[in-house]
């Protein structure tokens, strides 16, 4: 693939980067730019929380400045759609981070290429032993992560991760650069059943300037990652931006539209959503992860479960437990646990530096007390690959 | 208020589409006068020999007419009553309906599809009879259709909205023009799925069976203006039973 | 030949136009089907009608 710098257009697709119709790219966008989140009054917010559906309208009332004041409201109505779609369970799985390689400057985090941190990439010997040995916590769900280098932990290195995460592991994701449908072909024929990809922002001109260097400079290339990966025949996929770094409030908008609409399109994908907020990074201090309150990341969960009521929602290792374990049963149906974002950090001596600081470190044993003492039931899969 | 419906790139005010079957040829007029008619529609049939009257000359200026396949078993008869119909002059607008069950009259949603593929392709508009069932819907969308039309309820019935939340799935999730076609026998009715969010009404036999048809259709077409503007002015909170939650259930944030 | 799935009289030598004619229909308000095809308005003075010819001839009634 072609070096992608500042001189590329953001909006403009390079050799090799499949293209696919944008038309859901250009409904999302259109609505998040007219998003005019200071016009909703509490008025639209009780009709909002009054409906049995809500439509994009409503949607757009829970995520303004005026559904704040109705947070109690929202979550009463959030946990009984949370019970009625999903009963008292809440997954469990766990992040592995096989390379932290990536050729991408992005200006916010660990990972970026210019970030002089520890650089590490698993053989598959190693891979296999941290399977194992999270495998014997007793999770079934795992999701495979590298930094994004298409040249060092290209393709056929990720296929080759998830045939061995297969073999232990029931459900098995990736969270790494966005491919072509035939790469996500192979990769699903290895043995992985979905996807994250995180737009970060949905703004195109926030996005340029804070992705300077590699393919992910390229925005719409990203955008449809999703839809490759269904085409790719993948079953679930997961979209998300990273609160904070651009209007929390349009972002969040444009992320629930942005699965609304594929799932429109293609209704028998499973949706879910990851909704992080900035963290501090190794660094760089500047960041401050207080830019989204925790008030208003519970705002956008919930009105992410109302608008989508049988969508997956993860709730990331970046909160911390407190508010970790209120979430579930509320909005959230998926939790990490036992959680090393750092390269080989379960089975031994960590080879590469963490991407984010977490600030829940508890294991999956702690993790799984947690859920029952809320009166959940933890559940460790729910899928069989046939 | 600029409010049109809007199907195949044609614009109606009126969001009442009238069947002209059961009527005396003199009474469709008034009818279509007093229910604010702007779309009508009507069946392909053999010709009888001379000059019997034709429908088309009761039929008052301007109407857009809308040529059922009443009659079409499956989806190749469809598409040869819609060449017909088309043939006949008035337009590109046809009704698919394809009915090969003689006790309910269901609408046999697949050879539908098959037909509209096939229409679509034609430069027809065309608007799909149906039973609401949403992956049918998604397939006629996929295959070119310009509006959905679930029935209500078996048609000729008067049932009214036996369908009523199957409908509500298709407008939620189809954006195409929803019409509720067949089985509403009163105004009531059809101001109920209009307040659902469906875009328009068609309505005939409880129109053509009334002691007064003329009044019928006017009270038809208040009703369809009364559901769409409760619809448009979004119907407040409806307080459910349930309680509130005693404890808070936000009372973990910290800020 | 047969019209409306009924056997007809026909003279040798007679058009589409002429049969319609003499069979009282108006020409405005109906459409022809010929062996299975649409014949357009437009060929119903060329056509010459045989015995083995298949007619239908519709028109809009009233129907929901």
């Amino acid at each position: 693939m072609e070096k992608i710098d500042r001189s590329h257009s953001h909006m403009e697709y390079c050799e090799g980067m499949e293209k696919i119709p944008h038309d859901i790219m250009d409904k999302a966008l259109g609505l998040r730019e007219a998003y005019d989140y200071k016009s909703y009054t509490p008025q639209d917010v009780k009709r909002a929380l009054g409906k049995d559906r809500i439509d994009i309208e409503d949607f757009m009332a829970l995520l303004s400045p005026a559904a704040e004041g109705f947070l109690e409201e929202m979550a009463a109505k959030s946990a009984q759609i949370t019970k009625r779609q999903f009963g008292n369970s809440v997954s469990l799985f766990t992040p592995l981070y096989i390379a932290n390689y990536c050729e991408n400057h992005c200006v916010y985090c660990g990972f970026n290429c210019y970030n002089r941190i520890h650089r590490a990439k698993l053989t598959m010997e190693e891979i296999e032993e941290e399977l194992r040995e999270i495998a014997s916590t007793g999770l079934e769900d795992i999701l495979i992560l590298t930094g994004e280098s298409p040249n060092i932990t290209g393709v056929e290195y990720i296929g080759e991760a998830v045939k061995l995460a297969s073999k232990y592991f029931k459900q098995v994701g990736i969270e790494v650069f966005p491919m072509n449908t035939d790469e996500y072909r192979y990769i699903h024929e290895c043995g992985a059943d979905y996807v994250c990809v995180y737009q970060e922002t949905y703004s195109t001109d926030e996005y340029e300037k804070l992705h300077l260097r590699g393919h992910k400079r390229i925005f719409p290339y990203r955008f449809n990652a999703q839809e490759r990966a269904i085409r790719g025949g993948m079953r679930l996929v997961s979209f998300g931006a990273l609160l904070g770094l651009g209007d929390f409030r349009k972002d969040a908008l444009a992320t629930g539209l942005h699965a609304y609409f594929i799932q429109k399109k293609y209704p028998h994908a499973e949706i879910s959503f990851s909704p992080p907020r900035l963290r501090p990074i190794i660094n760089n201090e500047s960041i401050n992860p207080n830019d989204v309150k925790e008030t208003q990341l519970l705002q956008v969960m919930m009105a992410y479960r109302i608008f989508m009521p049988f969508a997956g929602i993860t709730i990331s290792t970046r909160e911390r437990e407190g508010f970790r374990d209120n979430v579930i049963g509320l909005c959230a149906t998926k939790i990490s646990a036992g959680v090393s974002t750092g390269v080989g950090g379960h089975s031994g001596e960590e080879k590469g530096d963490e991407q984010f600081d977490i600030s829940d470190p508890r294991s999956v044993k702690e993790v799984h007390e947690a859920i029952l003492k809320k009166g959940c039931q933890p559940v460790y899969n729910d899928y069989v690959r046939v | 208020m600029n409010d049109k419906l809007v199907i195949g790139g044609h614009e109606f005010n009126s969001r009442f589409i009238l069947g002209s079957g059961k009527f005396s040829l003199d009474m469709t007029k008034k009818v279509i006068e007093n229910g604010g008619v702007e779309m009508a529609t009507l069946a392909v049939r053999r010709a009888n020999e001379g000059g019997a009257e034709n429908i088309l000359d009761y039929m008052p200026e301007g109407i857009v007419l809308l040529p059922n396949t009443s009659g079409a078993r499956n989806a190749d008869e469809a598409v040869r009553i819609a060449r017909l119909a088309r043939e006949l002059g008035c337009g590109d607008f046809v009704k698919v309906e394809v009915v090969h069950d003689s006790k309910y009259l269901l609408p046999d949603n697949h050879e539908t599809v098959k037909a509209t593929e096939i229409l679509a392709k034609e430069g027809f508009i065309v608007m799909d009879y149906m039973y609401p069932d949403l992956n049918a819907a998604r397939a006629m969308a996929d295959a070119g259709a310009a509006a959905i039309m679930p029935l209500a309820a078996p048609i000729g019935s008067n049932m009214g909205l036996a369908t009523r939340d199957f409908i509500k799935i298709l407008v939620d999730e189809i954006d195409l023009p929803i019409i509720v076609d067949a089985g509403i026998g009163r105004p009531s009715q059809a101001c109920e799925a209009m307040e659902l969010g469906v875009d328009a009404i068609m309505a005939n036999t409880a129109v053509a069976t009334a002691a007064d048809p003329g009044l019928m259709a006017k009270a038809f077409r208040l009703a369809i203006e009364a559901g769409r503007m409760a619809y448009l002015s979004g119907p407040g909170r409806i307080l459910s039973g349930v309680g509130e939650a005693s404890s808070p259930l936000t009372g973990f944030l910290r800020d | 030949m047969i019209l409306n799935g009924k056997k007809t009289e026909i003279k040798a030598g007679m058009t589409v136009m002429e049969f319609l004619t003499e069979q009282g229909y108006k020409a405005g308000r109906i459409a022809v089907e010929l062996n299975g095809e649409i014949l357009p308005k437009s060929s119903y003075e060329k056509v010459v009608l045989t015995e083995a010819d298949v007619m239908e001839v519709v028109t809009f009634m009233g129907g929901g």
